[in-house]
């Protein structure tokens, strides 16, 4: 079994606790706009060859645990992100118990675009996840992601149900999901769940921009501002005030 | 900040270093009086240290809490004619080079005309080395495989202990005494050597008391005229201090700042030692006079603030005497490596961090000086807190302080054969060099480049810089048919030029020991009075001479480049890998850039690669470790470079790993500038894959902008890293926060600074990587955010 992966990056500190490493996995079926790591997108295909390099589940073990070390003084470990990590679901298993077996702390960073047999097996052997959440309003998730949000309102439903640490991971995108009615929809949504998660707030910014220029990708974000600084806050302050644990940034 | 403090720290940042020519005068009419042949060497030079601190002009500055100046004023500096003679032209260079420069008068032209030059040609120290050393030492020397420390500086590298500060230079002479009455003359000559010792050490500790006391003769002075009662009332307390110390001992946290630094001018006056002298573990010394002065009530936080800044201001007025030729571009600086040691841990092995260490850090994150140098010893007993109050000073991006690991230099101590309580009152001092603080001589001799050594293996003997053969016959590399031959013939060249490194060594000791006693310093150093034995000669507890290995990281990368791509990949021959190196890779650009980007490079704990690291490792050790030197003590290894790395590199042609010819070597053990791509984890790891423990030190450098500690996470995520090299005994680490200059250069010339990461609010990238627009969205946040 192999997986394609598309990047290993080492003393990662905004990806769930402590140092980390984290493994981006090829593939996303989500074509988000502002997406931070567009060549990681591609599944399937020959750009996914072309971005992504092989890993059978034991080789991978072997770069994870290069930095053990670091994990075991700082509290850290691996964090799966991507492309979309829950795409690649049977490495994913395979992995997470070789992590397991190792007393390696694991991280999922996922869209939750998944069926929900697959985030039903996956949290078994999952210890943390960073749940995005974009957009609630179906319509606009179709327009700005390319698919409904369905299952991932679904799937972010069954993990709080079942008591799985979640950071709920927003990310403010201007104009697209920083909208006053938005962020109100997702307080709603977040609200409704079982307990309140963690929440992160994280600004949009250009810094992929040098990857879609590099690759020749198409960036529909192309001369967006980020969002402004107090109306981060102000968006800080709406869930605070709703009682939500919210920090801005990862 | 107060406002005297202000203007100390203006006044020092703004004057221009020139040259005192005081001190040759005073040395050289002491020499030509008539009557000094009947004295001994050390009491001719304790008498000529006499003459100089009896005559010598005081300076004391309005506002100074702290006074003594080692010149007639703040960065005028002396020279050391008995040492280095600066001919005229020396002094011109001196006074119209860019970079280091000291101002010379015409009044000094002529004085070293007149009175210095003629009096000491052919007596110096740098003299009498350069007829001793061999053809061989010469050729090497002048090849740029090794400098030599001691050509124009005295051996110095040694710190203070804590004990000096219990007692006053009465005390020292009561033990002086003893150990004069306790001679046995029953071995007459050694007795009658150890006498004359013995005497110069208290000519020495009279003639310091005697300065003390002309600097209180000139506060009464100044007494006289001020008109401001406050003030009145502070020249009345210093006047005191200088009648008190350093004959009695320090009772007062004022007293005690001024007894060392009386101390520290003999040390620099007597002589130029390398790393000037430095006070070492401040905040262990220092802490009984705090907690006293403040139980009585004589003392408040912030006045103990005001002396300690006024304190550090003293260093800074004391730039590294002027150096010349290989010496200036080995080490091309002002600073004269003082390093302040904070935190580790006490004698009995408990955390020493205390409130004074965070006082002390605040007047170094205020004072933002270049000197005196400051670092944290990191214990793994010693709180976070302690390393992120440092880490919010390195954010601030003037380098300091730089971080150590105590449990590693403990181990380093221990291996050596150091007492446990000598190794846990040591430290580093200089850049990163190991010492038993009080107890040690442990001299630096000299930089030692390692990959110019597989050039001339390469080239079977010959330097191709100049055709000369400098080497020996290892035979022609074309024709080794494995990277073992390679290796073996390398280490063969290496021996052969750290036995002439050595021998040369062993050399200069001796006439440091003949020529140059230091009874100054020997008073300062155990045993050096108990033995009567001179610093010089063998006097202190521990006695080691280092030889420093230079780009570790480069050497590294062009025998992995050779193994990868001519023995195992047989991407081509050997010869034909020589033959791009010697047009300089022109023409063959497609080559360098395999060699640069598609090679295994040291710095992503990567094996291939980072065996070679040990096995350079194990060979420069086996050359060069436990080999006995004159003193009583061996020859130890350790890795930092200060400025050699370039000096280093512009007498190295093209090398193997695609860097061309004059360029700069790798640092310390830091990778080759932009081959480590895998992140600071790994860099650590390769790092830690030598045994730092059978060092002397090792220095590696990390860069960040500054964005990376704007953050909580981002603090504690380098603490971790901290934690976690030191783990692995890594020895010391620093962190440059890379300013808006360095990233102009890295959006210039992508190629040196592949690794440099940016992290902007939760996101990492490499900074070559990022559009030129948000490149400079940095570069300007940067100059914002760096001070």
């Amino acid at each position: 079994m192999q997986a394609r992966i598309s990047n290993i990056q080492r003393f990662c500190i905004h990806d769930g606790p402590g140092i980390r490493t984290t493994v981006f996995f090829q593939g996303c079926l989500m074509n988000c706009w502002w997406c931070h790591n567009p060549e990681s997108i591609f599944y399937n295909d020959v750009n996914a060859e072309k971005f992504s390099t092989k890993y059978t589940p034991e080789e991978l073990l072997d770069e994870i645990k290069k930095d053990l070390i670091f994990f075991d003084e700082s509290g850290g470990g691996v964090t799966f992100s991507g492309g979309e990590p829950l795409l690649q679901p049977e490495f994913l298993k395979a992995i997470l118990k070789l992590c397991k077996s190792n007393g390696i702390h694991n991280t999922i960073d996922t869209t939750g675009f998944c069926n929900k047999n697959v985030i039903e097996e996956i949290s078994e052997l999952s210890d943390l996840f960073l749940y995005d959440l974009k957009i609630i309003n179906n319509e606009f998730h179709e327009k700005f992601t390319g698919v409904s949000n369905k299952l991932p309102l679904q799937n972010l439903k069954y993990l709080s149900k079942n008591d799985k640490i979640i950071n709920i991971r927003i990310p403010l995108i201007p104009n697209i999901t920083d909208t006053k009615e938005n962020i109100l929809e997702i307080i709603k949504f977040l609200s409704s769940l079982n307990r309140k998660h963690k929440i992160n707030l994280l600004a949009y910014h250009r810094t992929s921009a040098g990857k879609y220029e590099k690759y020749n990708i198409e960036n529909k974000m192309k001369d967006t501002k980020p969002t402004s600084e107090m109306k981060i806050e102000t968006i800080k302050n709406e869930f605070f005030s709703e009682g939500f644990d919210v920090k801005i940034g990862g | 900040m107060k406002d005297r403090i202000k203007i100390l720290r203006e006044n020092s940042l703004n004057t221009k270093p020139m040259i005192s020519h005081q001190r040759a005068i005073l040395l050289t009419e002491f020499y030509k009086s008539k009557d000094i042949s009947d004295y001994s060497i050390p009491v001719q030079r304790a008498l000529s240290f006499k003459y100089i601190l009896e005559n010598k002009d005081i300076c004391i500055l309005d506002n100074e809490l702290i006074v003594g100046e080692r010149g007639q004023f703040p960065k005028s500096t002396p020279t050391y004619p008995e040492i280095c003679l600066h001919s005229l032209e020396d002094l011109d260079i001196l006074d119209s080079r860019k970079k280091i420069s000291f101002g010379v008068t015409d009044e000094t032209k002529n004085i070293y005309q007149e009175q210095i030059t003629p009096f000491w040609k052919g007596k110096s120290i740098r003299e009498k080395i350069f007829e001793e050393m061999s053809l061989e030492w010469k050729n090497a020397y002048y090849a740029g495989i090794f400098t030599e420390f001691q050509e124009q500086r005295a051996p110095g590298h040694t710190v203070l202990g804590g004990d000096t500060f219990k007692k006053g230079f009465n005390d020292i002479k009561n033990e002086i005494n003893k150990e004069i009455k306790n001679l046995d003359f029953s071995n007459y000559s050694e007795a009658a050597n150890k006498r004359e010792e013995l005497k110069a050490m208290k000519i020495v500790t009279d003639s310091l008391i005697t300065f003390a006391s002309r600097h209180a003769e000139r506060i009464e002075e100044i007494i006289q005229t001020e008109t401001i009662p406050e003030r009145l009332r502070e020249l009345e307390s210093m006047k005191a201090i200088c009648q008190k110390v350093p004959a009695i001992a320090p009772q007062t946290f004022w007293e005690s700042l001024q007894y060392y630094w009386f101390i520290h001018l003999g040390v620099i006056t007597e002589l130029n030692p390398w790393d000037s002298f430095n006070p070492g573990r401040l905040d262990q010394h220092l802490l009984p006079f705090y907690q006293n002065d403040i139980k009585k009530g004589i003392l408040t936080k912030e006045k103990a603030k005001e002396l300690l800044q006024a304190f550090w201001i003293k260093f800074n007025n004391h730039p590294s005497p002027p150096k010349m030729g290989v010496t200036a571009k080995e080490s091309n600086t002002y600073t004269d490596f003082s390093l302040i040691n904070l935190g580790g841990v006490k004698e009995d092995g408990s955390d020493a961090v205390n409130e004074l260490t965070y006082l002390i850090l605040d007047v170094i994150e205020e004072m933002r000086l270049l000197q005196p140098g400051s670092m944290i010893q990191v214990s793994k007993k010693n709180p976070d807190n302690f390393i992120k109050r440092a880490l919010k000073i390195i954010k601030t991006g003037f380098g300091q302080p730089s971080i150590f690991n105590t449990e590693e230099i403990i181990l380093e101590l221990l291996r050596q054969g150091k007492s446990i309580e000598d190794a846990r009152n040591g430290g580093a001092s200089g850049c990163v060099e190991t010492g038993a603080f009080g107890k040690e001589s442990y001299i630096l001799t000299g930089y030692f480049n390692l990959p110019k050594i597989l050039e001339i293996t390469l080239n079977n003997g010959i330097d191709l810089q100049n055709g000369k053969m400098i080497g020996i016959k290892t035979g022609n590399p074309e024709n080794f048919s494995s990277f073992d031959e390679l290796m073996i013939a390398y280490e063969k060249q290496l021996n052969y030029f750290a036995n002439i490194k050595i021998n040369g060594n062993k050399i200069i000791e001796q006439i440091y020991s003949n020529f140059l006693p230091v009874p100054f310093l020997s008073i300062l150093i155990d045993d050096c009075i108990k033995n009567g034995k001179d610093y010089n000669s063998g006097g202190a507890r521990y006695n080691t001479s280092y030889v420093q290995g230079v780009g570790l990281g480069s050497i590294t990368d062009e025998l992995t480049s050779i193994k990868y791509n001519v023995f195992d990949k047989k991407n081509f021959t050997l010869g034909y890998l020589l033959n791009a190196m010697k047009t300089n890779f022109q023409g063959h650009e497609t080559l360098r850039l395999k060699l640069t980007y598609n090679t295994p490079k040291y710095g992503n704990d990567d094996d291939y690669a980072d065996d070679i690291t040990r096995k350079v490792f194990e060979i420069f050790y086996n050359a060069i470790d436990g080999r006995p030197n004159t003193k009583g003590g061996y020859f130890r290894i350790n890795f930092l470079p200060t400025t050699s790395h370039m000096y280093f590199g512009s007498v190295t042609g093209a090398m193997p790993d695609g860097r061309k010819a004059g360029e700069p070597l790798s640092e310390g053990i830091s990778p080759v500038q932009g081959a480590d791509t895998n992140g600071p984890t790994s860099v650590l790891k390769s790092a830690a894959k030598i045994d730092h423990v059978r060092t002397g030190g090792t220095l590696l450098n990390q860069k960040f902008t500054p964005q990376i500690l704007s953050s909580e996470a981002g603090i504690n995520g380098l603490m971790y890293l901290i934690r976690t090299y030191f783990k692995m005994d890594g020895h010391h680490i620093q962190f440059n926060v890379v300013t808006a200059k360095t990233l102009k250069k890295a959006k210039k010339e992508p190629e040196k600074y592949r690794d440099l990461i940016v992290r902007v609010a939760g996101y990492s990238d490499y900074f070559v990587d990022l559009t030129n627009e948000l490149q400079d969205e940095i570069i300007r946040r940067t100059e914002h955010e760096n001070m």
